[in-house]
C-alpha cells in the first residue's frame, strides 16, 4: 500500500488508554538487563545517539567540540561505536558535515522554524532546502501543533508532505512535540498523520518542552509504527528526544523497541535517541559493567 | 552507516535464593506450636520448574484436624472473643508489617514452590497479601460502621481451604477478614503449595498471636474434608474447583455451618471495534497468561467483534512472541511453570481435544526448559460456543477466540455459561460499558482493564462460580452472624 | 327468599393468569375444626415447571424497571390490599383466626409491604460501596438481582408470612415461584388477585398451592432457579439443600419471628442480591490536581 497522498487516505486512529499504557510501560521497566545483554545494549545505545546541540547560543566552537566528541566517544576504550549523527541548526550544518562526514556520522538538521514551527510554509521550505543544500543527511522538522490542536489535520498533513518533497534524499524525521499535544490520543493521531504524510522517522520532542520523551509517549508512537508496518510492510523509524539522560532509561527504550517492533528495528537506521548528555552516562555504565567499579564524571569528557 | 545490532536477547537474571530460610521438614502449626502429625506421614513439596524436592510437609489426618479445631474453638471461646476489637486489629497490623519485612523471602519461596514468575510473586502476590492484612486490620474495631443496627458477632471456628494458584495471597484473603471479625482459624493450603502458608505460620507466631487463634495444617483433599466435616467448624471458606465446592455443600447440608465458596470460571473478555486496541491486547494477554492461566477469573473466552478480529489476532500473536517463558526465578520470565504434573496433564488433554475439534491452533514457537512442567501460551481461533474448550475451565494458558457481530449476541454468548465469576469489556464508549457491565452475569467486571485485584475490592462470583464475597467491606459479612 | 351464595374457586397463579393445576387434582383446605373451607389446587411438578418458565421470562424486565417504579408498584400492592382488607380478615377467620388476630395480621402485612416499597430505591444506596483501590481505577460494588427465587412457605404460615417472604425478593428485582402454605392457602390465592390488580407484571410472582412434600423437590432441583427461600425449621431442609447443590442455588433460611420488627429488614433484600464489582481506569493527565 503506497503512502497516502492526502489526509483522506488516513485510517482512523485507535483510541489509547493511558492507564493501560502506563501498566505496559511498567512491564518494560521491570525487564532486568544484565551482563552481556547489558553491554550489548549499551553499545547499541551509543550507536543510536543523535548527539545534539540546539541552543540560541550555539557557536562554531561549540559545534566543533561536539562533533569531535561524536567521533571520539572514549578513545581509551576499544571497539566503541560512533554515535549515529550530530544534530544542529541549519546554520551549523556545513561546519558539522566538514568534521563528522568522514567518520560515517550523519548530520541532522532541525528545520521548519524549529522549535515553535510558527512560520509560513514558504519560510519552512526555504529553511529545509537550506539545510539539505548545506549537506544535511537528515531533516528534523516540527509539526504545526497549533494547527493540530485547532483540528486542522489536513494542514498538518499537507505541510509534512510538502517538506518531504524538498528533502530529496535526506531522511525526514517529524517532531510531534508531544508535550504540547497533551493526550496520548493526540500523540497517536499525530503519529499517524506524520507517517502517512511521508515521515521516515517520527520523533517525540524538541527538547524545549516538558514533558518530552516519556516512555508512555514513545510506546504510543511505536504502536503507530507497528500498525503501519502491519498494514503496509514498510518500516518507519522512531526517535525519542529530550529527557533520556541515563543509560537505564535508554535500555528500557530498547526493550520497548524490541518487544513492540522487533529486532529489525534495533539498528540506528530505525531507532535514534536525541540527547545531549546520554552518551557519557552510557560510557560510564560500560566502564562499570566491564570493571565492576563505579565511575566518576571527571573521567569522561563533557561536550 | 547502519549498525547491525539485531538479535538482542535478555541475559538470564536469576533471583538469588541464598537469603531464604526453609526447614527440611515442616510439622503442623497447632495451638501456637509446631507439632508432629499423628499420622507420622510427610509428603514432599517440589519445585515445578525442575522437579526438585524443596521440603517435607506433614500430612494431617482426622486426629490432627480434631486437635487443631479444638484448639481454635478453645482460643475463640476463651481468648479471641474476649480480646478487644482494637487489640485484634493491632495483632493483624503486626502480621502485615512482619510480612512486609520478609516480602522478598516470601516472594522467592512462592515462586519456587508454585512455579509462578518471581516478577508476579514479588510485584503482585506478596504485596497484595500484605495489603490484605493491612486493610482488614483497620476494620476490626469498626464493624459497627459496616453493619449499622445489625449487632453482628463472630461465628467461631473458620475452616479455610485454599488453592495452589495464589498460595499466600489466598491465605491472606481467608485469614485477615476472619481474624478482624473475631473468628479463629484452621487453614489448609493446597498440597503442592504449602510452604508460604507455613512461613506465614512462623510470622503469625512471631507476631505473638494467642495460641490456637490461627492453626495451619497441611495435607491433601481428605485433610480438607476432615476440616469441613468437623462439628466444631462453624464456618467453611473454600477457594478451589466447582466440583469440590459442590462436595462441600453436600457435606454441610442440614447443618448450621455457614459457607463461602470461590470456585471456577470461564470468563468472557469482550473486545469491541472502538476499543483502545493495543491496551485491549495487553488485557487479553494479562487476562489469560497471568500466572500461567491458573486464575479462576482468567479471561479464557475471548470475544472479538468480527470486523477487527484479524487485526486483534495478529496483534495478539505478535505480542505473544515477546513473552518470556522459562525459569520462574528469572526476573524476565513472564510465564513460569505449570504448578504440577497433574495440572499439566489436564491442560494438555484439553489442547489435544481442541486440536481434534479442528479449530485453528496457535502456539508460540519457543524453547521450553527440558525439565519441569511447561506449557507454551496457546490460542484456539474460531472456536464454536459449543466446543468443550469454550465451556470447561482449563486453568492453563489456553485461550479460545470467538467472534461476534452485535452487542446482544455477545451478551448472550458471554452469559451462556454455568459460571459467572468475571468478565472484561473493552470499548471507548461509556454508555456501552455500562450497558454491558449491568447485563453480564459476573461478580467482577473489568472495563478497559483485566485481572486487577485489591483488598478493598470485593471479589466473588455468580452462579456456579460460588457465593459470598472476599475483599472490601462486603468480605466481612461472610465471617459474621 | 335467601340468595344463593356464589362460592369462590381457588386456582393457582402463573404468569398473571389463574389456571387450574395441570394435574386436575385438588385437596380440601380445613379450618381448625377440621372442617373443609375450600377446594384447593394440588399443584404438580409440571405446574412448577410452567411457573419457573414464566418467572424466568418476567425477571429481566422486572429488574430493568427503575427502582422508583418498583417502589410505586409495591406501594400500589399495599393500597389494593388495604382496600380489600375486610375480605382478607374474613378469609383468615375462615381459617380459624379470631377477628382481632386477623385484623392485626392484615394490618401488619400492609405495613410490611409499605416498608419494602420504601426500600426499593434505597437498599442499593446503603449497601453499595465505592472502593478505594490502590491503582488508578474507579471501583464500585453494587447490587444486582439474584434472578429467580423459589419460595417454600411453612405449612402453617399465613398472609404476613407470605408478605415477609415475597416482598424483599421482588423489591430487589427478582421474580419468584412460591409454594403457598399447605394448611392456610386461601389468603395466598386471594393475595394473588391483589397482585394481579396492582400493576405487578405477570410472572414476577407466581403462586402454587399444594403439597410441599411433593413440590420441594422439583423446585429445589430446578436448574433455572437461582435461589431458594425456605423456613429454617422445614423438615425438608437438608433435602432441599442437597437438591440445590447441582447449580449452586443460594439457599436462604428464614428464622426470624415475623410478627416482630425482626421479620423485616435490609438483610432480607440483600440476601437475594448478587454483588457486582466494576473496575474502570482513571486517566490522570498533566499537573492539574483537585487540591486548592
Amino acid at each position: 500500500m503506497p503512502k497516502a497522498n492526502t489526509i483522506n487516505h488516513l485510517p482512523s486512529s485507535p483510541s489509547v488508554d493511558k492507564v493501560g499504557v502506563e501498566e505496559r510501560v511498567a512491564r518494560f521497566q521491570s525487564r532486568s538487563i544484565k551482563n552481556h545483554a547489558k553491554m550489548q545494549g549499551l553499545k547499541m545505545v551509543l550507536s543510536m545517539i543523535d548527539l545534539t546541540t540546539l541552543e540560541g547560543k550555539d557557536t562554531p566552537g561549540k559545534v566543533r567540540q561536539m562533533c569531535f566528541k561524536a567521533a571520539h566517544l572514549h578513545d581509551g576504550y576499544p571497539d566503541l561505536p560512533n554515535v549515529a549523527a550530530v544534530c544542529v541548526y541549519p546554520s551549523m550544518v556545513r561546519l558539522a558535515k566538514s568534521i563528522v562526514g568522514s567518520h560515517g556520522i550523519n548530520v541532522a538538521s532541525v528545520s521548519t522554524a524549529f522549535p515553535s514551527g510558527q512560520a509560513p510554509l514558504e519560510v519552512k521550505l526555504t529553511d529545509t532546502k537550506y539545510a539539505v543544500e548545506n549537506g544535511a543527511d537528515e531533516i528534523d522538522m516540527v509539526i504545526s501543533r497549533g494547527k493540530f490542536l485547532a483540528g486542522e489535520y489536513a494542514f498538518v498533513f499537507d505541510e509534512i508532505a510538502a517538506i518531504k518533497e524538498v528533502c530529496g534524499s535526506a531522511r525526514l524525521k517529524v517532531i510531534l512535540e508531544t508535550g504540547e499535544l497533551i493526550t496520548l490520543d493526540n500523540v497517536r493521531k499525530a503519529s499517524d498523520i506524520a507517517i502517512y504524510a511521508g515521515a521516515d522517522f517520527i520523533k517525540t520532542s524538541t527538547g524545549k518542552i516538558q514533558p518530552a520523551a516519556t516512555l508512555q509517549v514513545t510506546y504510543t508512537m511505536l504502536q503507530a509504527i507497528r500498525d503501519y508496518y502491519d498494514e503496509t510492510g514498510q518500516m518507519i523509524g522512531m526517535k525519542p528526544a529530550g529527557g533520556i539522560s541515563n543509560a537505564k532509561l535508554a535500555l528500557h527504550n530498547l526493550v520497548m523497541v524490541k518487544e513492540v517492533l522487533g529486532q529489525e528495528w534495533l539498528d540506528n537506521k530505525w531507532f535514534r535517541f536525541g540527547a545531549s548528555s546520554l552518551a557519557n552516562d552510557v560510557l560510564m555504565q560500560i566502564m562499570k559493567t566491564d570493571s565492576g567499579i563505579y565511575q566518576s564524571g571527571d573521567y569522561f569528557t563533557l561536550d | 552507516m547502519s549498525t547491525k545490532n539485531n538479535n538482542w536477547e535478555y541475559a538470564a537474571s536469576i533471583e538469588g535464593t541464598g537469603h531464604i530460610q526453609l526447614k527440611e521438614k515442616y510439622g503442623l502449626y497447632i495451638n501456637g506450636a509446631w507439632v508432629e502429625p499423628q499420622s507420622k506421614a510427610y509428603f514432599s513439596s517440589i519445585n515445578p520448574h525442575n522437579e526438585e524436592h524443596l521440603a517435607d510437609v506433614a500430612q494431617a489426618n482426622d486426629k490432627d484436624i480434631d486437635r487443631a479445631v479444638k484448639a481454635a474453638e478453645k482460643a475463640h471461646r476463651e481468648v479471641w472473643s474476649k480480646t478487644t476489637p482494637a487489640e485484634r486489629g493491632k495483632y493483624i497490623f503486626r502480621i502485615a508489617r512482619l510480612m512486609q519485612e520478609q516480602a522478598k523471602e516470601l516472594a522467592v519461596i512462592e515462586s519456587l514452590d508454585s512455579g509462578k514468575p518471581i516478577r508476579e510473586a514479588r510485584d503482585i502476590d506478596i504485596p497484595l497479601a500484605c495489603n490484605h492484612f493491612f486493610y482488614y486490620a483497620g476494620w476490626a474495631d469498626k464493624l459497627d460502621y459496616a453493619f449499622p443496627n445489625q449487632k453482628k458477632e463472630s461465628i467461631g471456628v473458620a475452616g479455610q481451604i485454599i488453592p495452589w494458584n495464589f498460595p499466600l495471597l489466598m491465605a491472606a484473603w481467608k485469614i485477615a477478614p476472619a481474624l478482624a471479625t473475631g473468628n479463629t482459624v484452621v487453614l489448609k493450603p493446597a498440597e503442592t503449595t504449602s510452604l508460604t502458608a507455613l512461613k506465614l505460620a512462623e510470622i503469625i507466631d512471631a507476631a505473638g498471636l494467642p495460641p490456637g487463634v490461627v492453626n495451619i495444617v497441611t495435607g491433601f483433599g481428605d485433610t480438607g474434608a476432615a476440616i469441613v466435616a468437623h462439628p466444631m467448624v462453624s464456618k467453611v471458606a473454600f477457594t478451589g474447583s466447582t466440583a469440590v465446592g459442590k462436595l462441600i455443600q453436600k457435606t454441610i447440608a442440614g447443618t448450621d455451618k455457614k459457607a463461602t465458596l470461590e470456585l471456577g470460571g470461564k470468563s468472557a473478555n469482550i473486545i469491541f471495534d472502538d476499543a483502545p486496541l493495543d491496551q485491549a491486547v495487553e488485557g487479553i494477554i494479562n487476562g489469560i497468561f497471568f500466572n500461567q492461566g491458573h486464575v479462576c477469573c482468567a479471561g479464557s473466552r475471548l470475544f472479538v467483534q468480527e470486523n477487527i478480529a484479524d487485526k486483534v489476532i495478529r496483534k495478539l500473536k505478535h505480542r505473544m512472541q515477546s513473552l518470556q517463558i522459562g525459569n520462574p526465578l528469572d526476573k524476565n520470565t513472564d510465564i513460569g511453570a505449570i504448578n504440577s504434573a497433574d495440572q499439566l496433564e489436564i491442560i494438555n488433554k484439553y489442547i489435544e481435544i481442541g486440536r481434534k475439534e479442528g479449530s485453528e491452533f496457535f502456539q508460540v514457537d519457543c524453547a521450553l526448559p527440558n525439565k519441569g512442567y511447561y506449557c507454551p501460551p496457546t490460542l484456539f481461533i474460531n472456536v464454536a460456543q459449543s466446543s468443550v474448550l469454550a465451556q470447561e475451565e482449563i486453568f492453563g494458558p489456553v485461550l479460545t477466540i470467538q467472534t461476534f457481530r452485535t452487542v446482544d449476541e455477545v451478551i448472550q454468548k458471554a452469559n451462556n455459561s454455568p459460571y459467572g465469576l468475571a468478565a472484561g469489556v473493552w470499548t471507548d464508549k461509556g454508555s456501552k460499558i455500562f450497558n454491558l457491565t449491568s447485563k453480564l452475569k459476573a461478580g467482577v467486571v473489568w472495563a478497559n482493564t483485566y485481572n486487577k485485584f485489591d483488598p478493598a475490592s470485593p471479589f466473588g462470583g455468580y452462579k456456579e462460580s460460588g457465593f459470598g464475597r472476599e475483599g472490601g467491606l462486603h468480605g466481612l459479612g461472610a465471617y459474621l452472624k | 327468599m335467601n340468595r344463593l351464595e356464589v362460592l369462590k374457586t381457588y386456582k393457582i397463579f402463573i404468569g398473571g393468569k389463574f389456571p387450574r393445576t395441570e394435574s386436575g387434582r385438588f385437596y380440601k383446605a380445613l379450618n381448625a375444626n377440621n372442617e373443609p373451607v375450600a377446594n384447593i389446587c394440588l399443584s404438580s411438578r409440571k405446574d412448577v415447571r410452567n411457573a419457573v418458565q414464566t418467572a424466568r421470562k418476567a425477571q429481566g424486565a422486572w429488574q430493568e424497571r427503575t427502582a422508583f417504579n418498583r417502589g410505586q408498584i409495591l406501594y400500589r400492592i399495599a393500597e389494593i390490599l388495604e382496600g380489600r382488607s375486610a375480605q382478607f380478615v374474613e378469609e383468615l377467620m375462615l381459617q380459624s383466626f379470631t377477628k382481632k388476630e386477623a385484623t392485626v395480621e392484615v394490618e401488619s402485612a400492609i405495613d410490611r409491604i409499605v416498608y419494602y416499597a420504601g426500600w426499593c430505591d434505597k437498599f442499593n444506596q446503603v449497601s453499595s460501596t465505592v472502593n478505594p483501590v490502590s491503582s488508578s481505577h474507579f471501583n464500585f460494588s453494587t447490587n444486582e438481582s439474584i434472578g429467580l427465587v423459589g419460595v417454600l412457605m411453612p405449612a402453617t404460615s399465613s398472609l404476613l408470612d407470605l408478605i415477609s417472604y415475597v416482598m424483599p425478593i421482588i423489591a430487589g428485582g427478582n421474580s419468584c415461584v412460591l409454594v403457598a402454605s399447605e394448611k392456610l392457602p386461601l389468603t395466598a390465592i386471594t393475595f394473588a388477585e391483589v397482585l394481579n390488580t396492582s400493576d405487578v407484571p405477570g410472572g414476577v410472582v407466581n403462586i402454587l398451592t399444594g403439597s410441599v412434600e411433593e413440590l420441594w423437590s422439583p423446585l429445589s432441583a430446578h436448574m433455572d432457579v437461582n435461589a431458594l427461600f425456605i423456613d429454617k425449621a422445614s423438615r425438608f431442609r437438608k433435602d432441599i439443600q442437597l437438591a440445590a447443590v447441582d447449580n449452586l442455588k443460594r439457599v436462604r433460611e428464614m428464622s426470624a419471628d415475623l410478627k416482630t420488627e425482626n421479620g423485616q429488614g435490609l438483610a432480607f433484600i440483600t440476601a437475594f442480591q448478587e454483588l457486582k464489582t466494576t473496575w474502570h481506569p482513571i486517566e490522570k493527565i498533566g499537573g492539574a490536581s483537585s487540591s486548592y
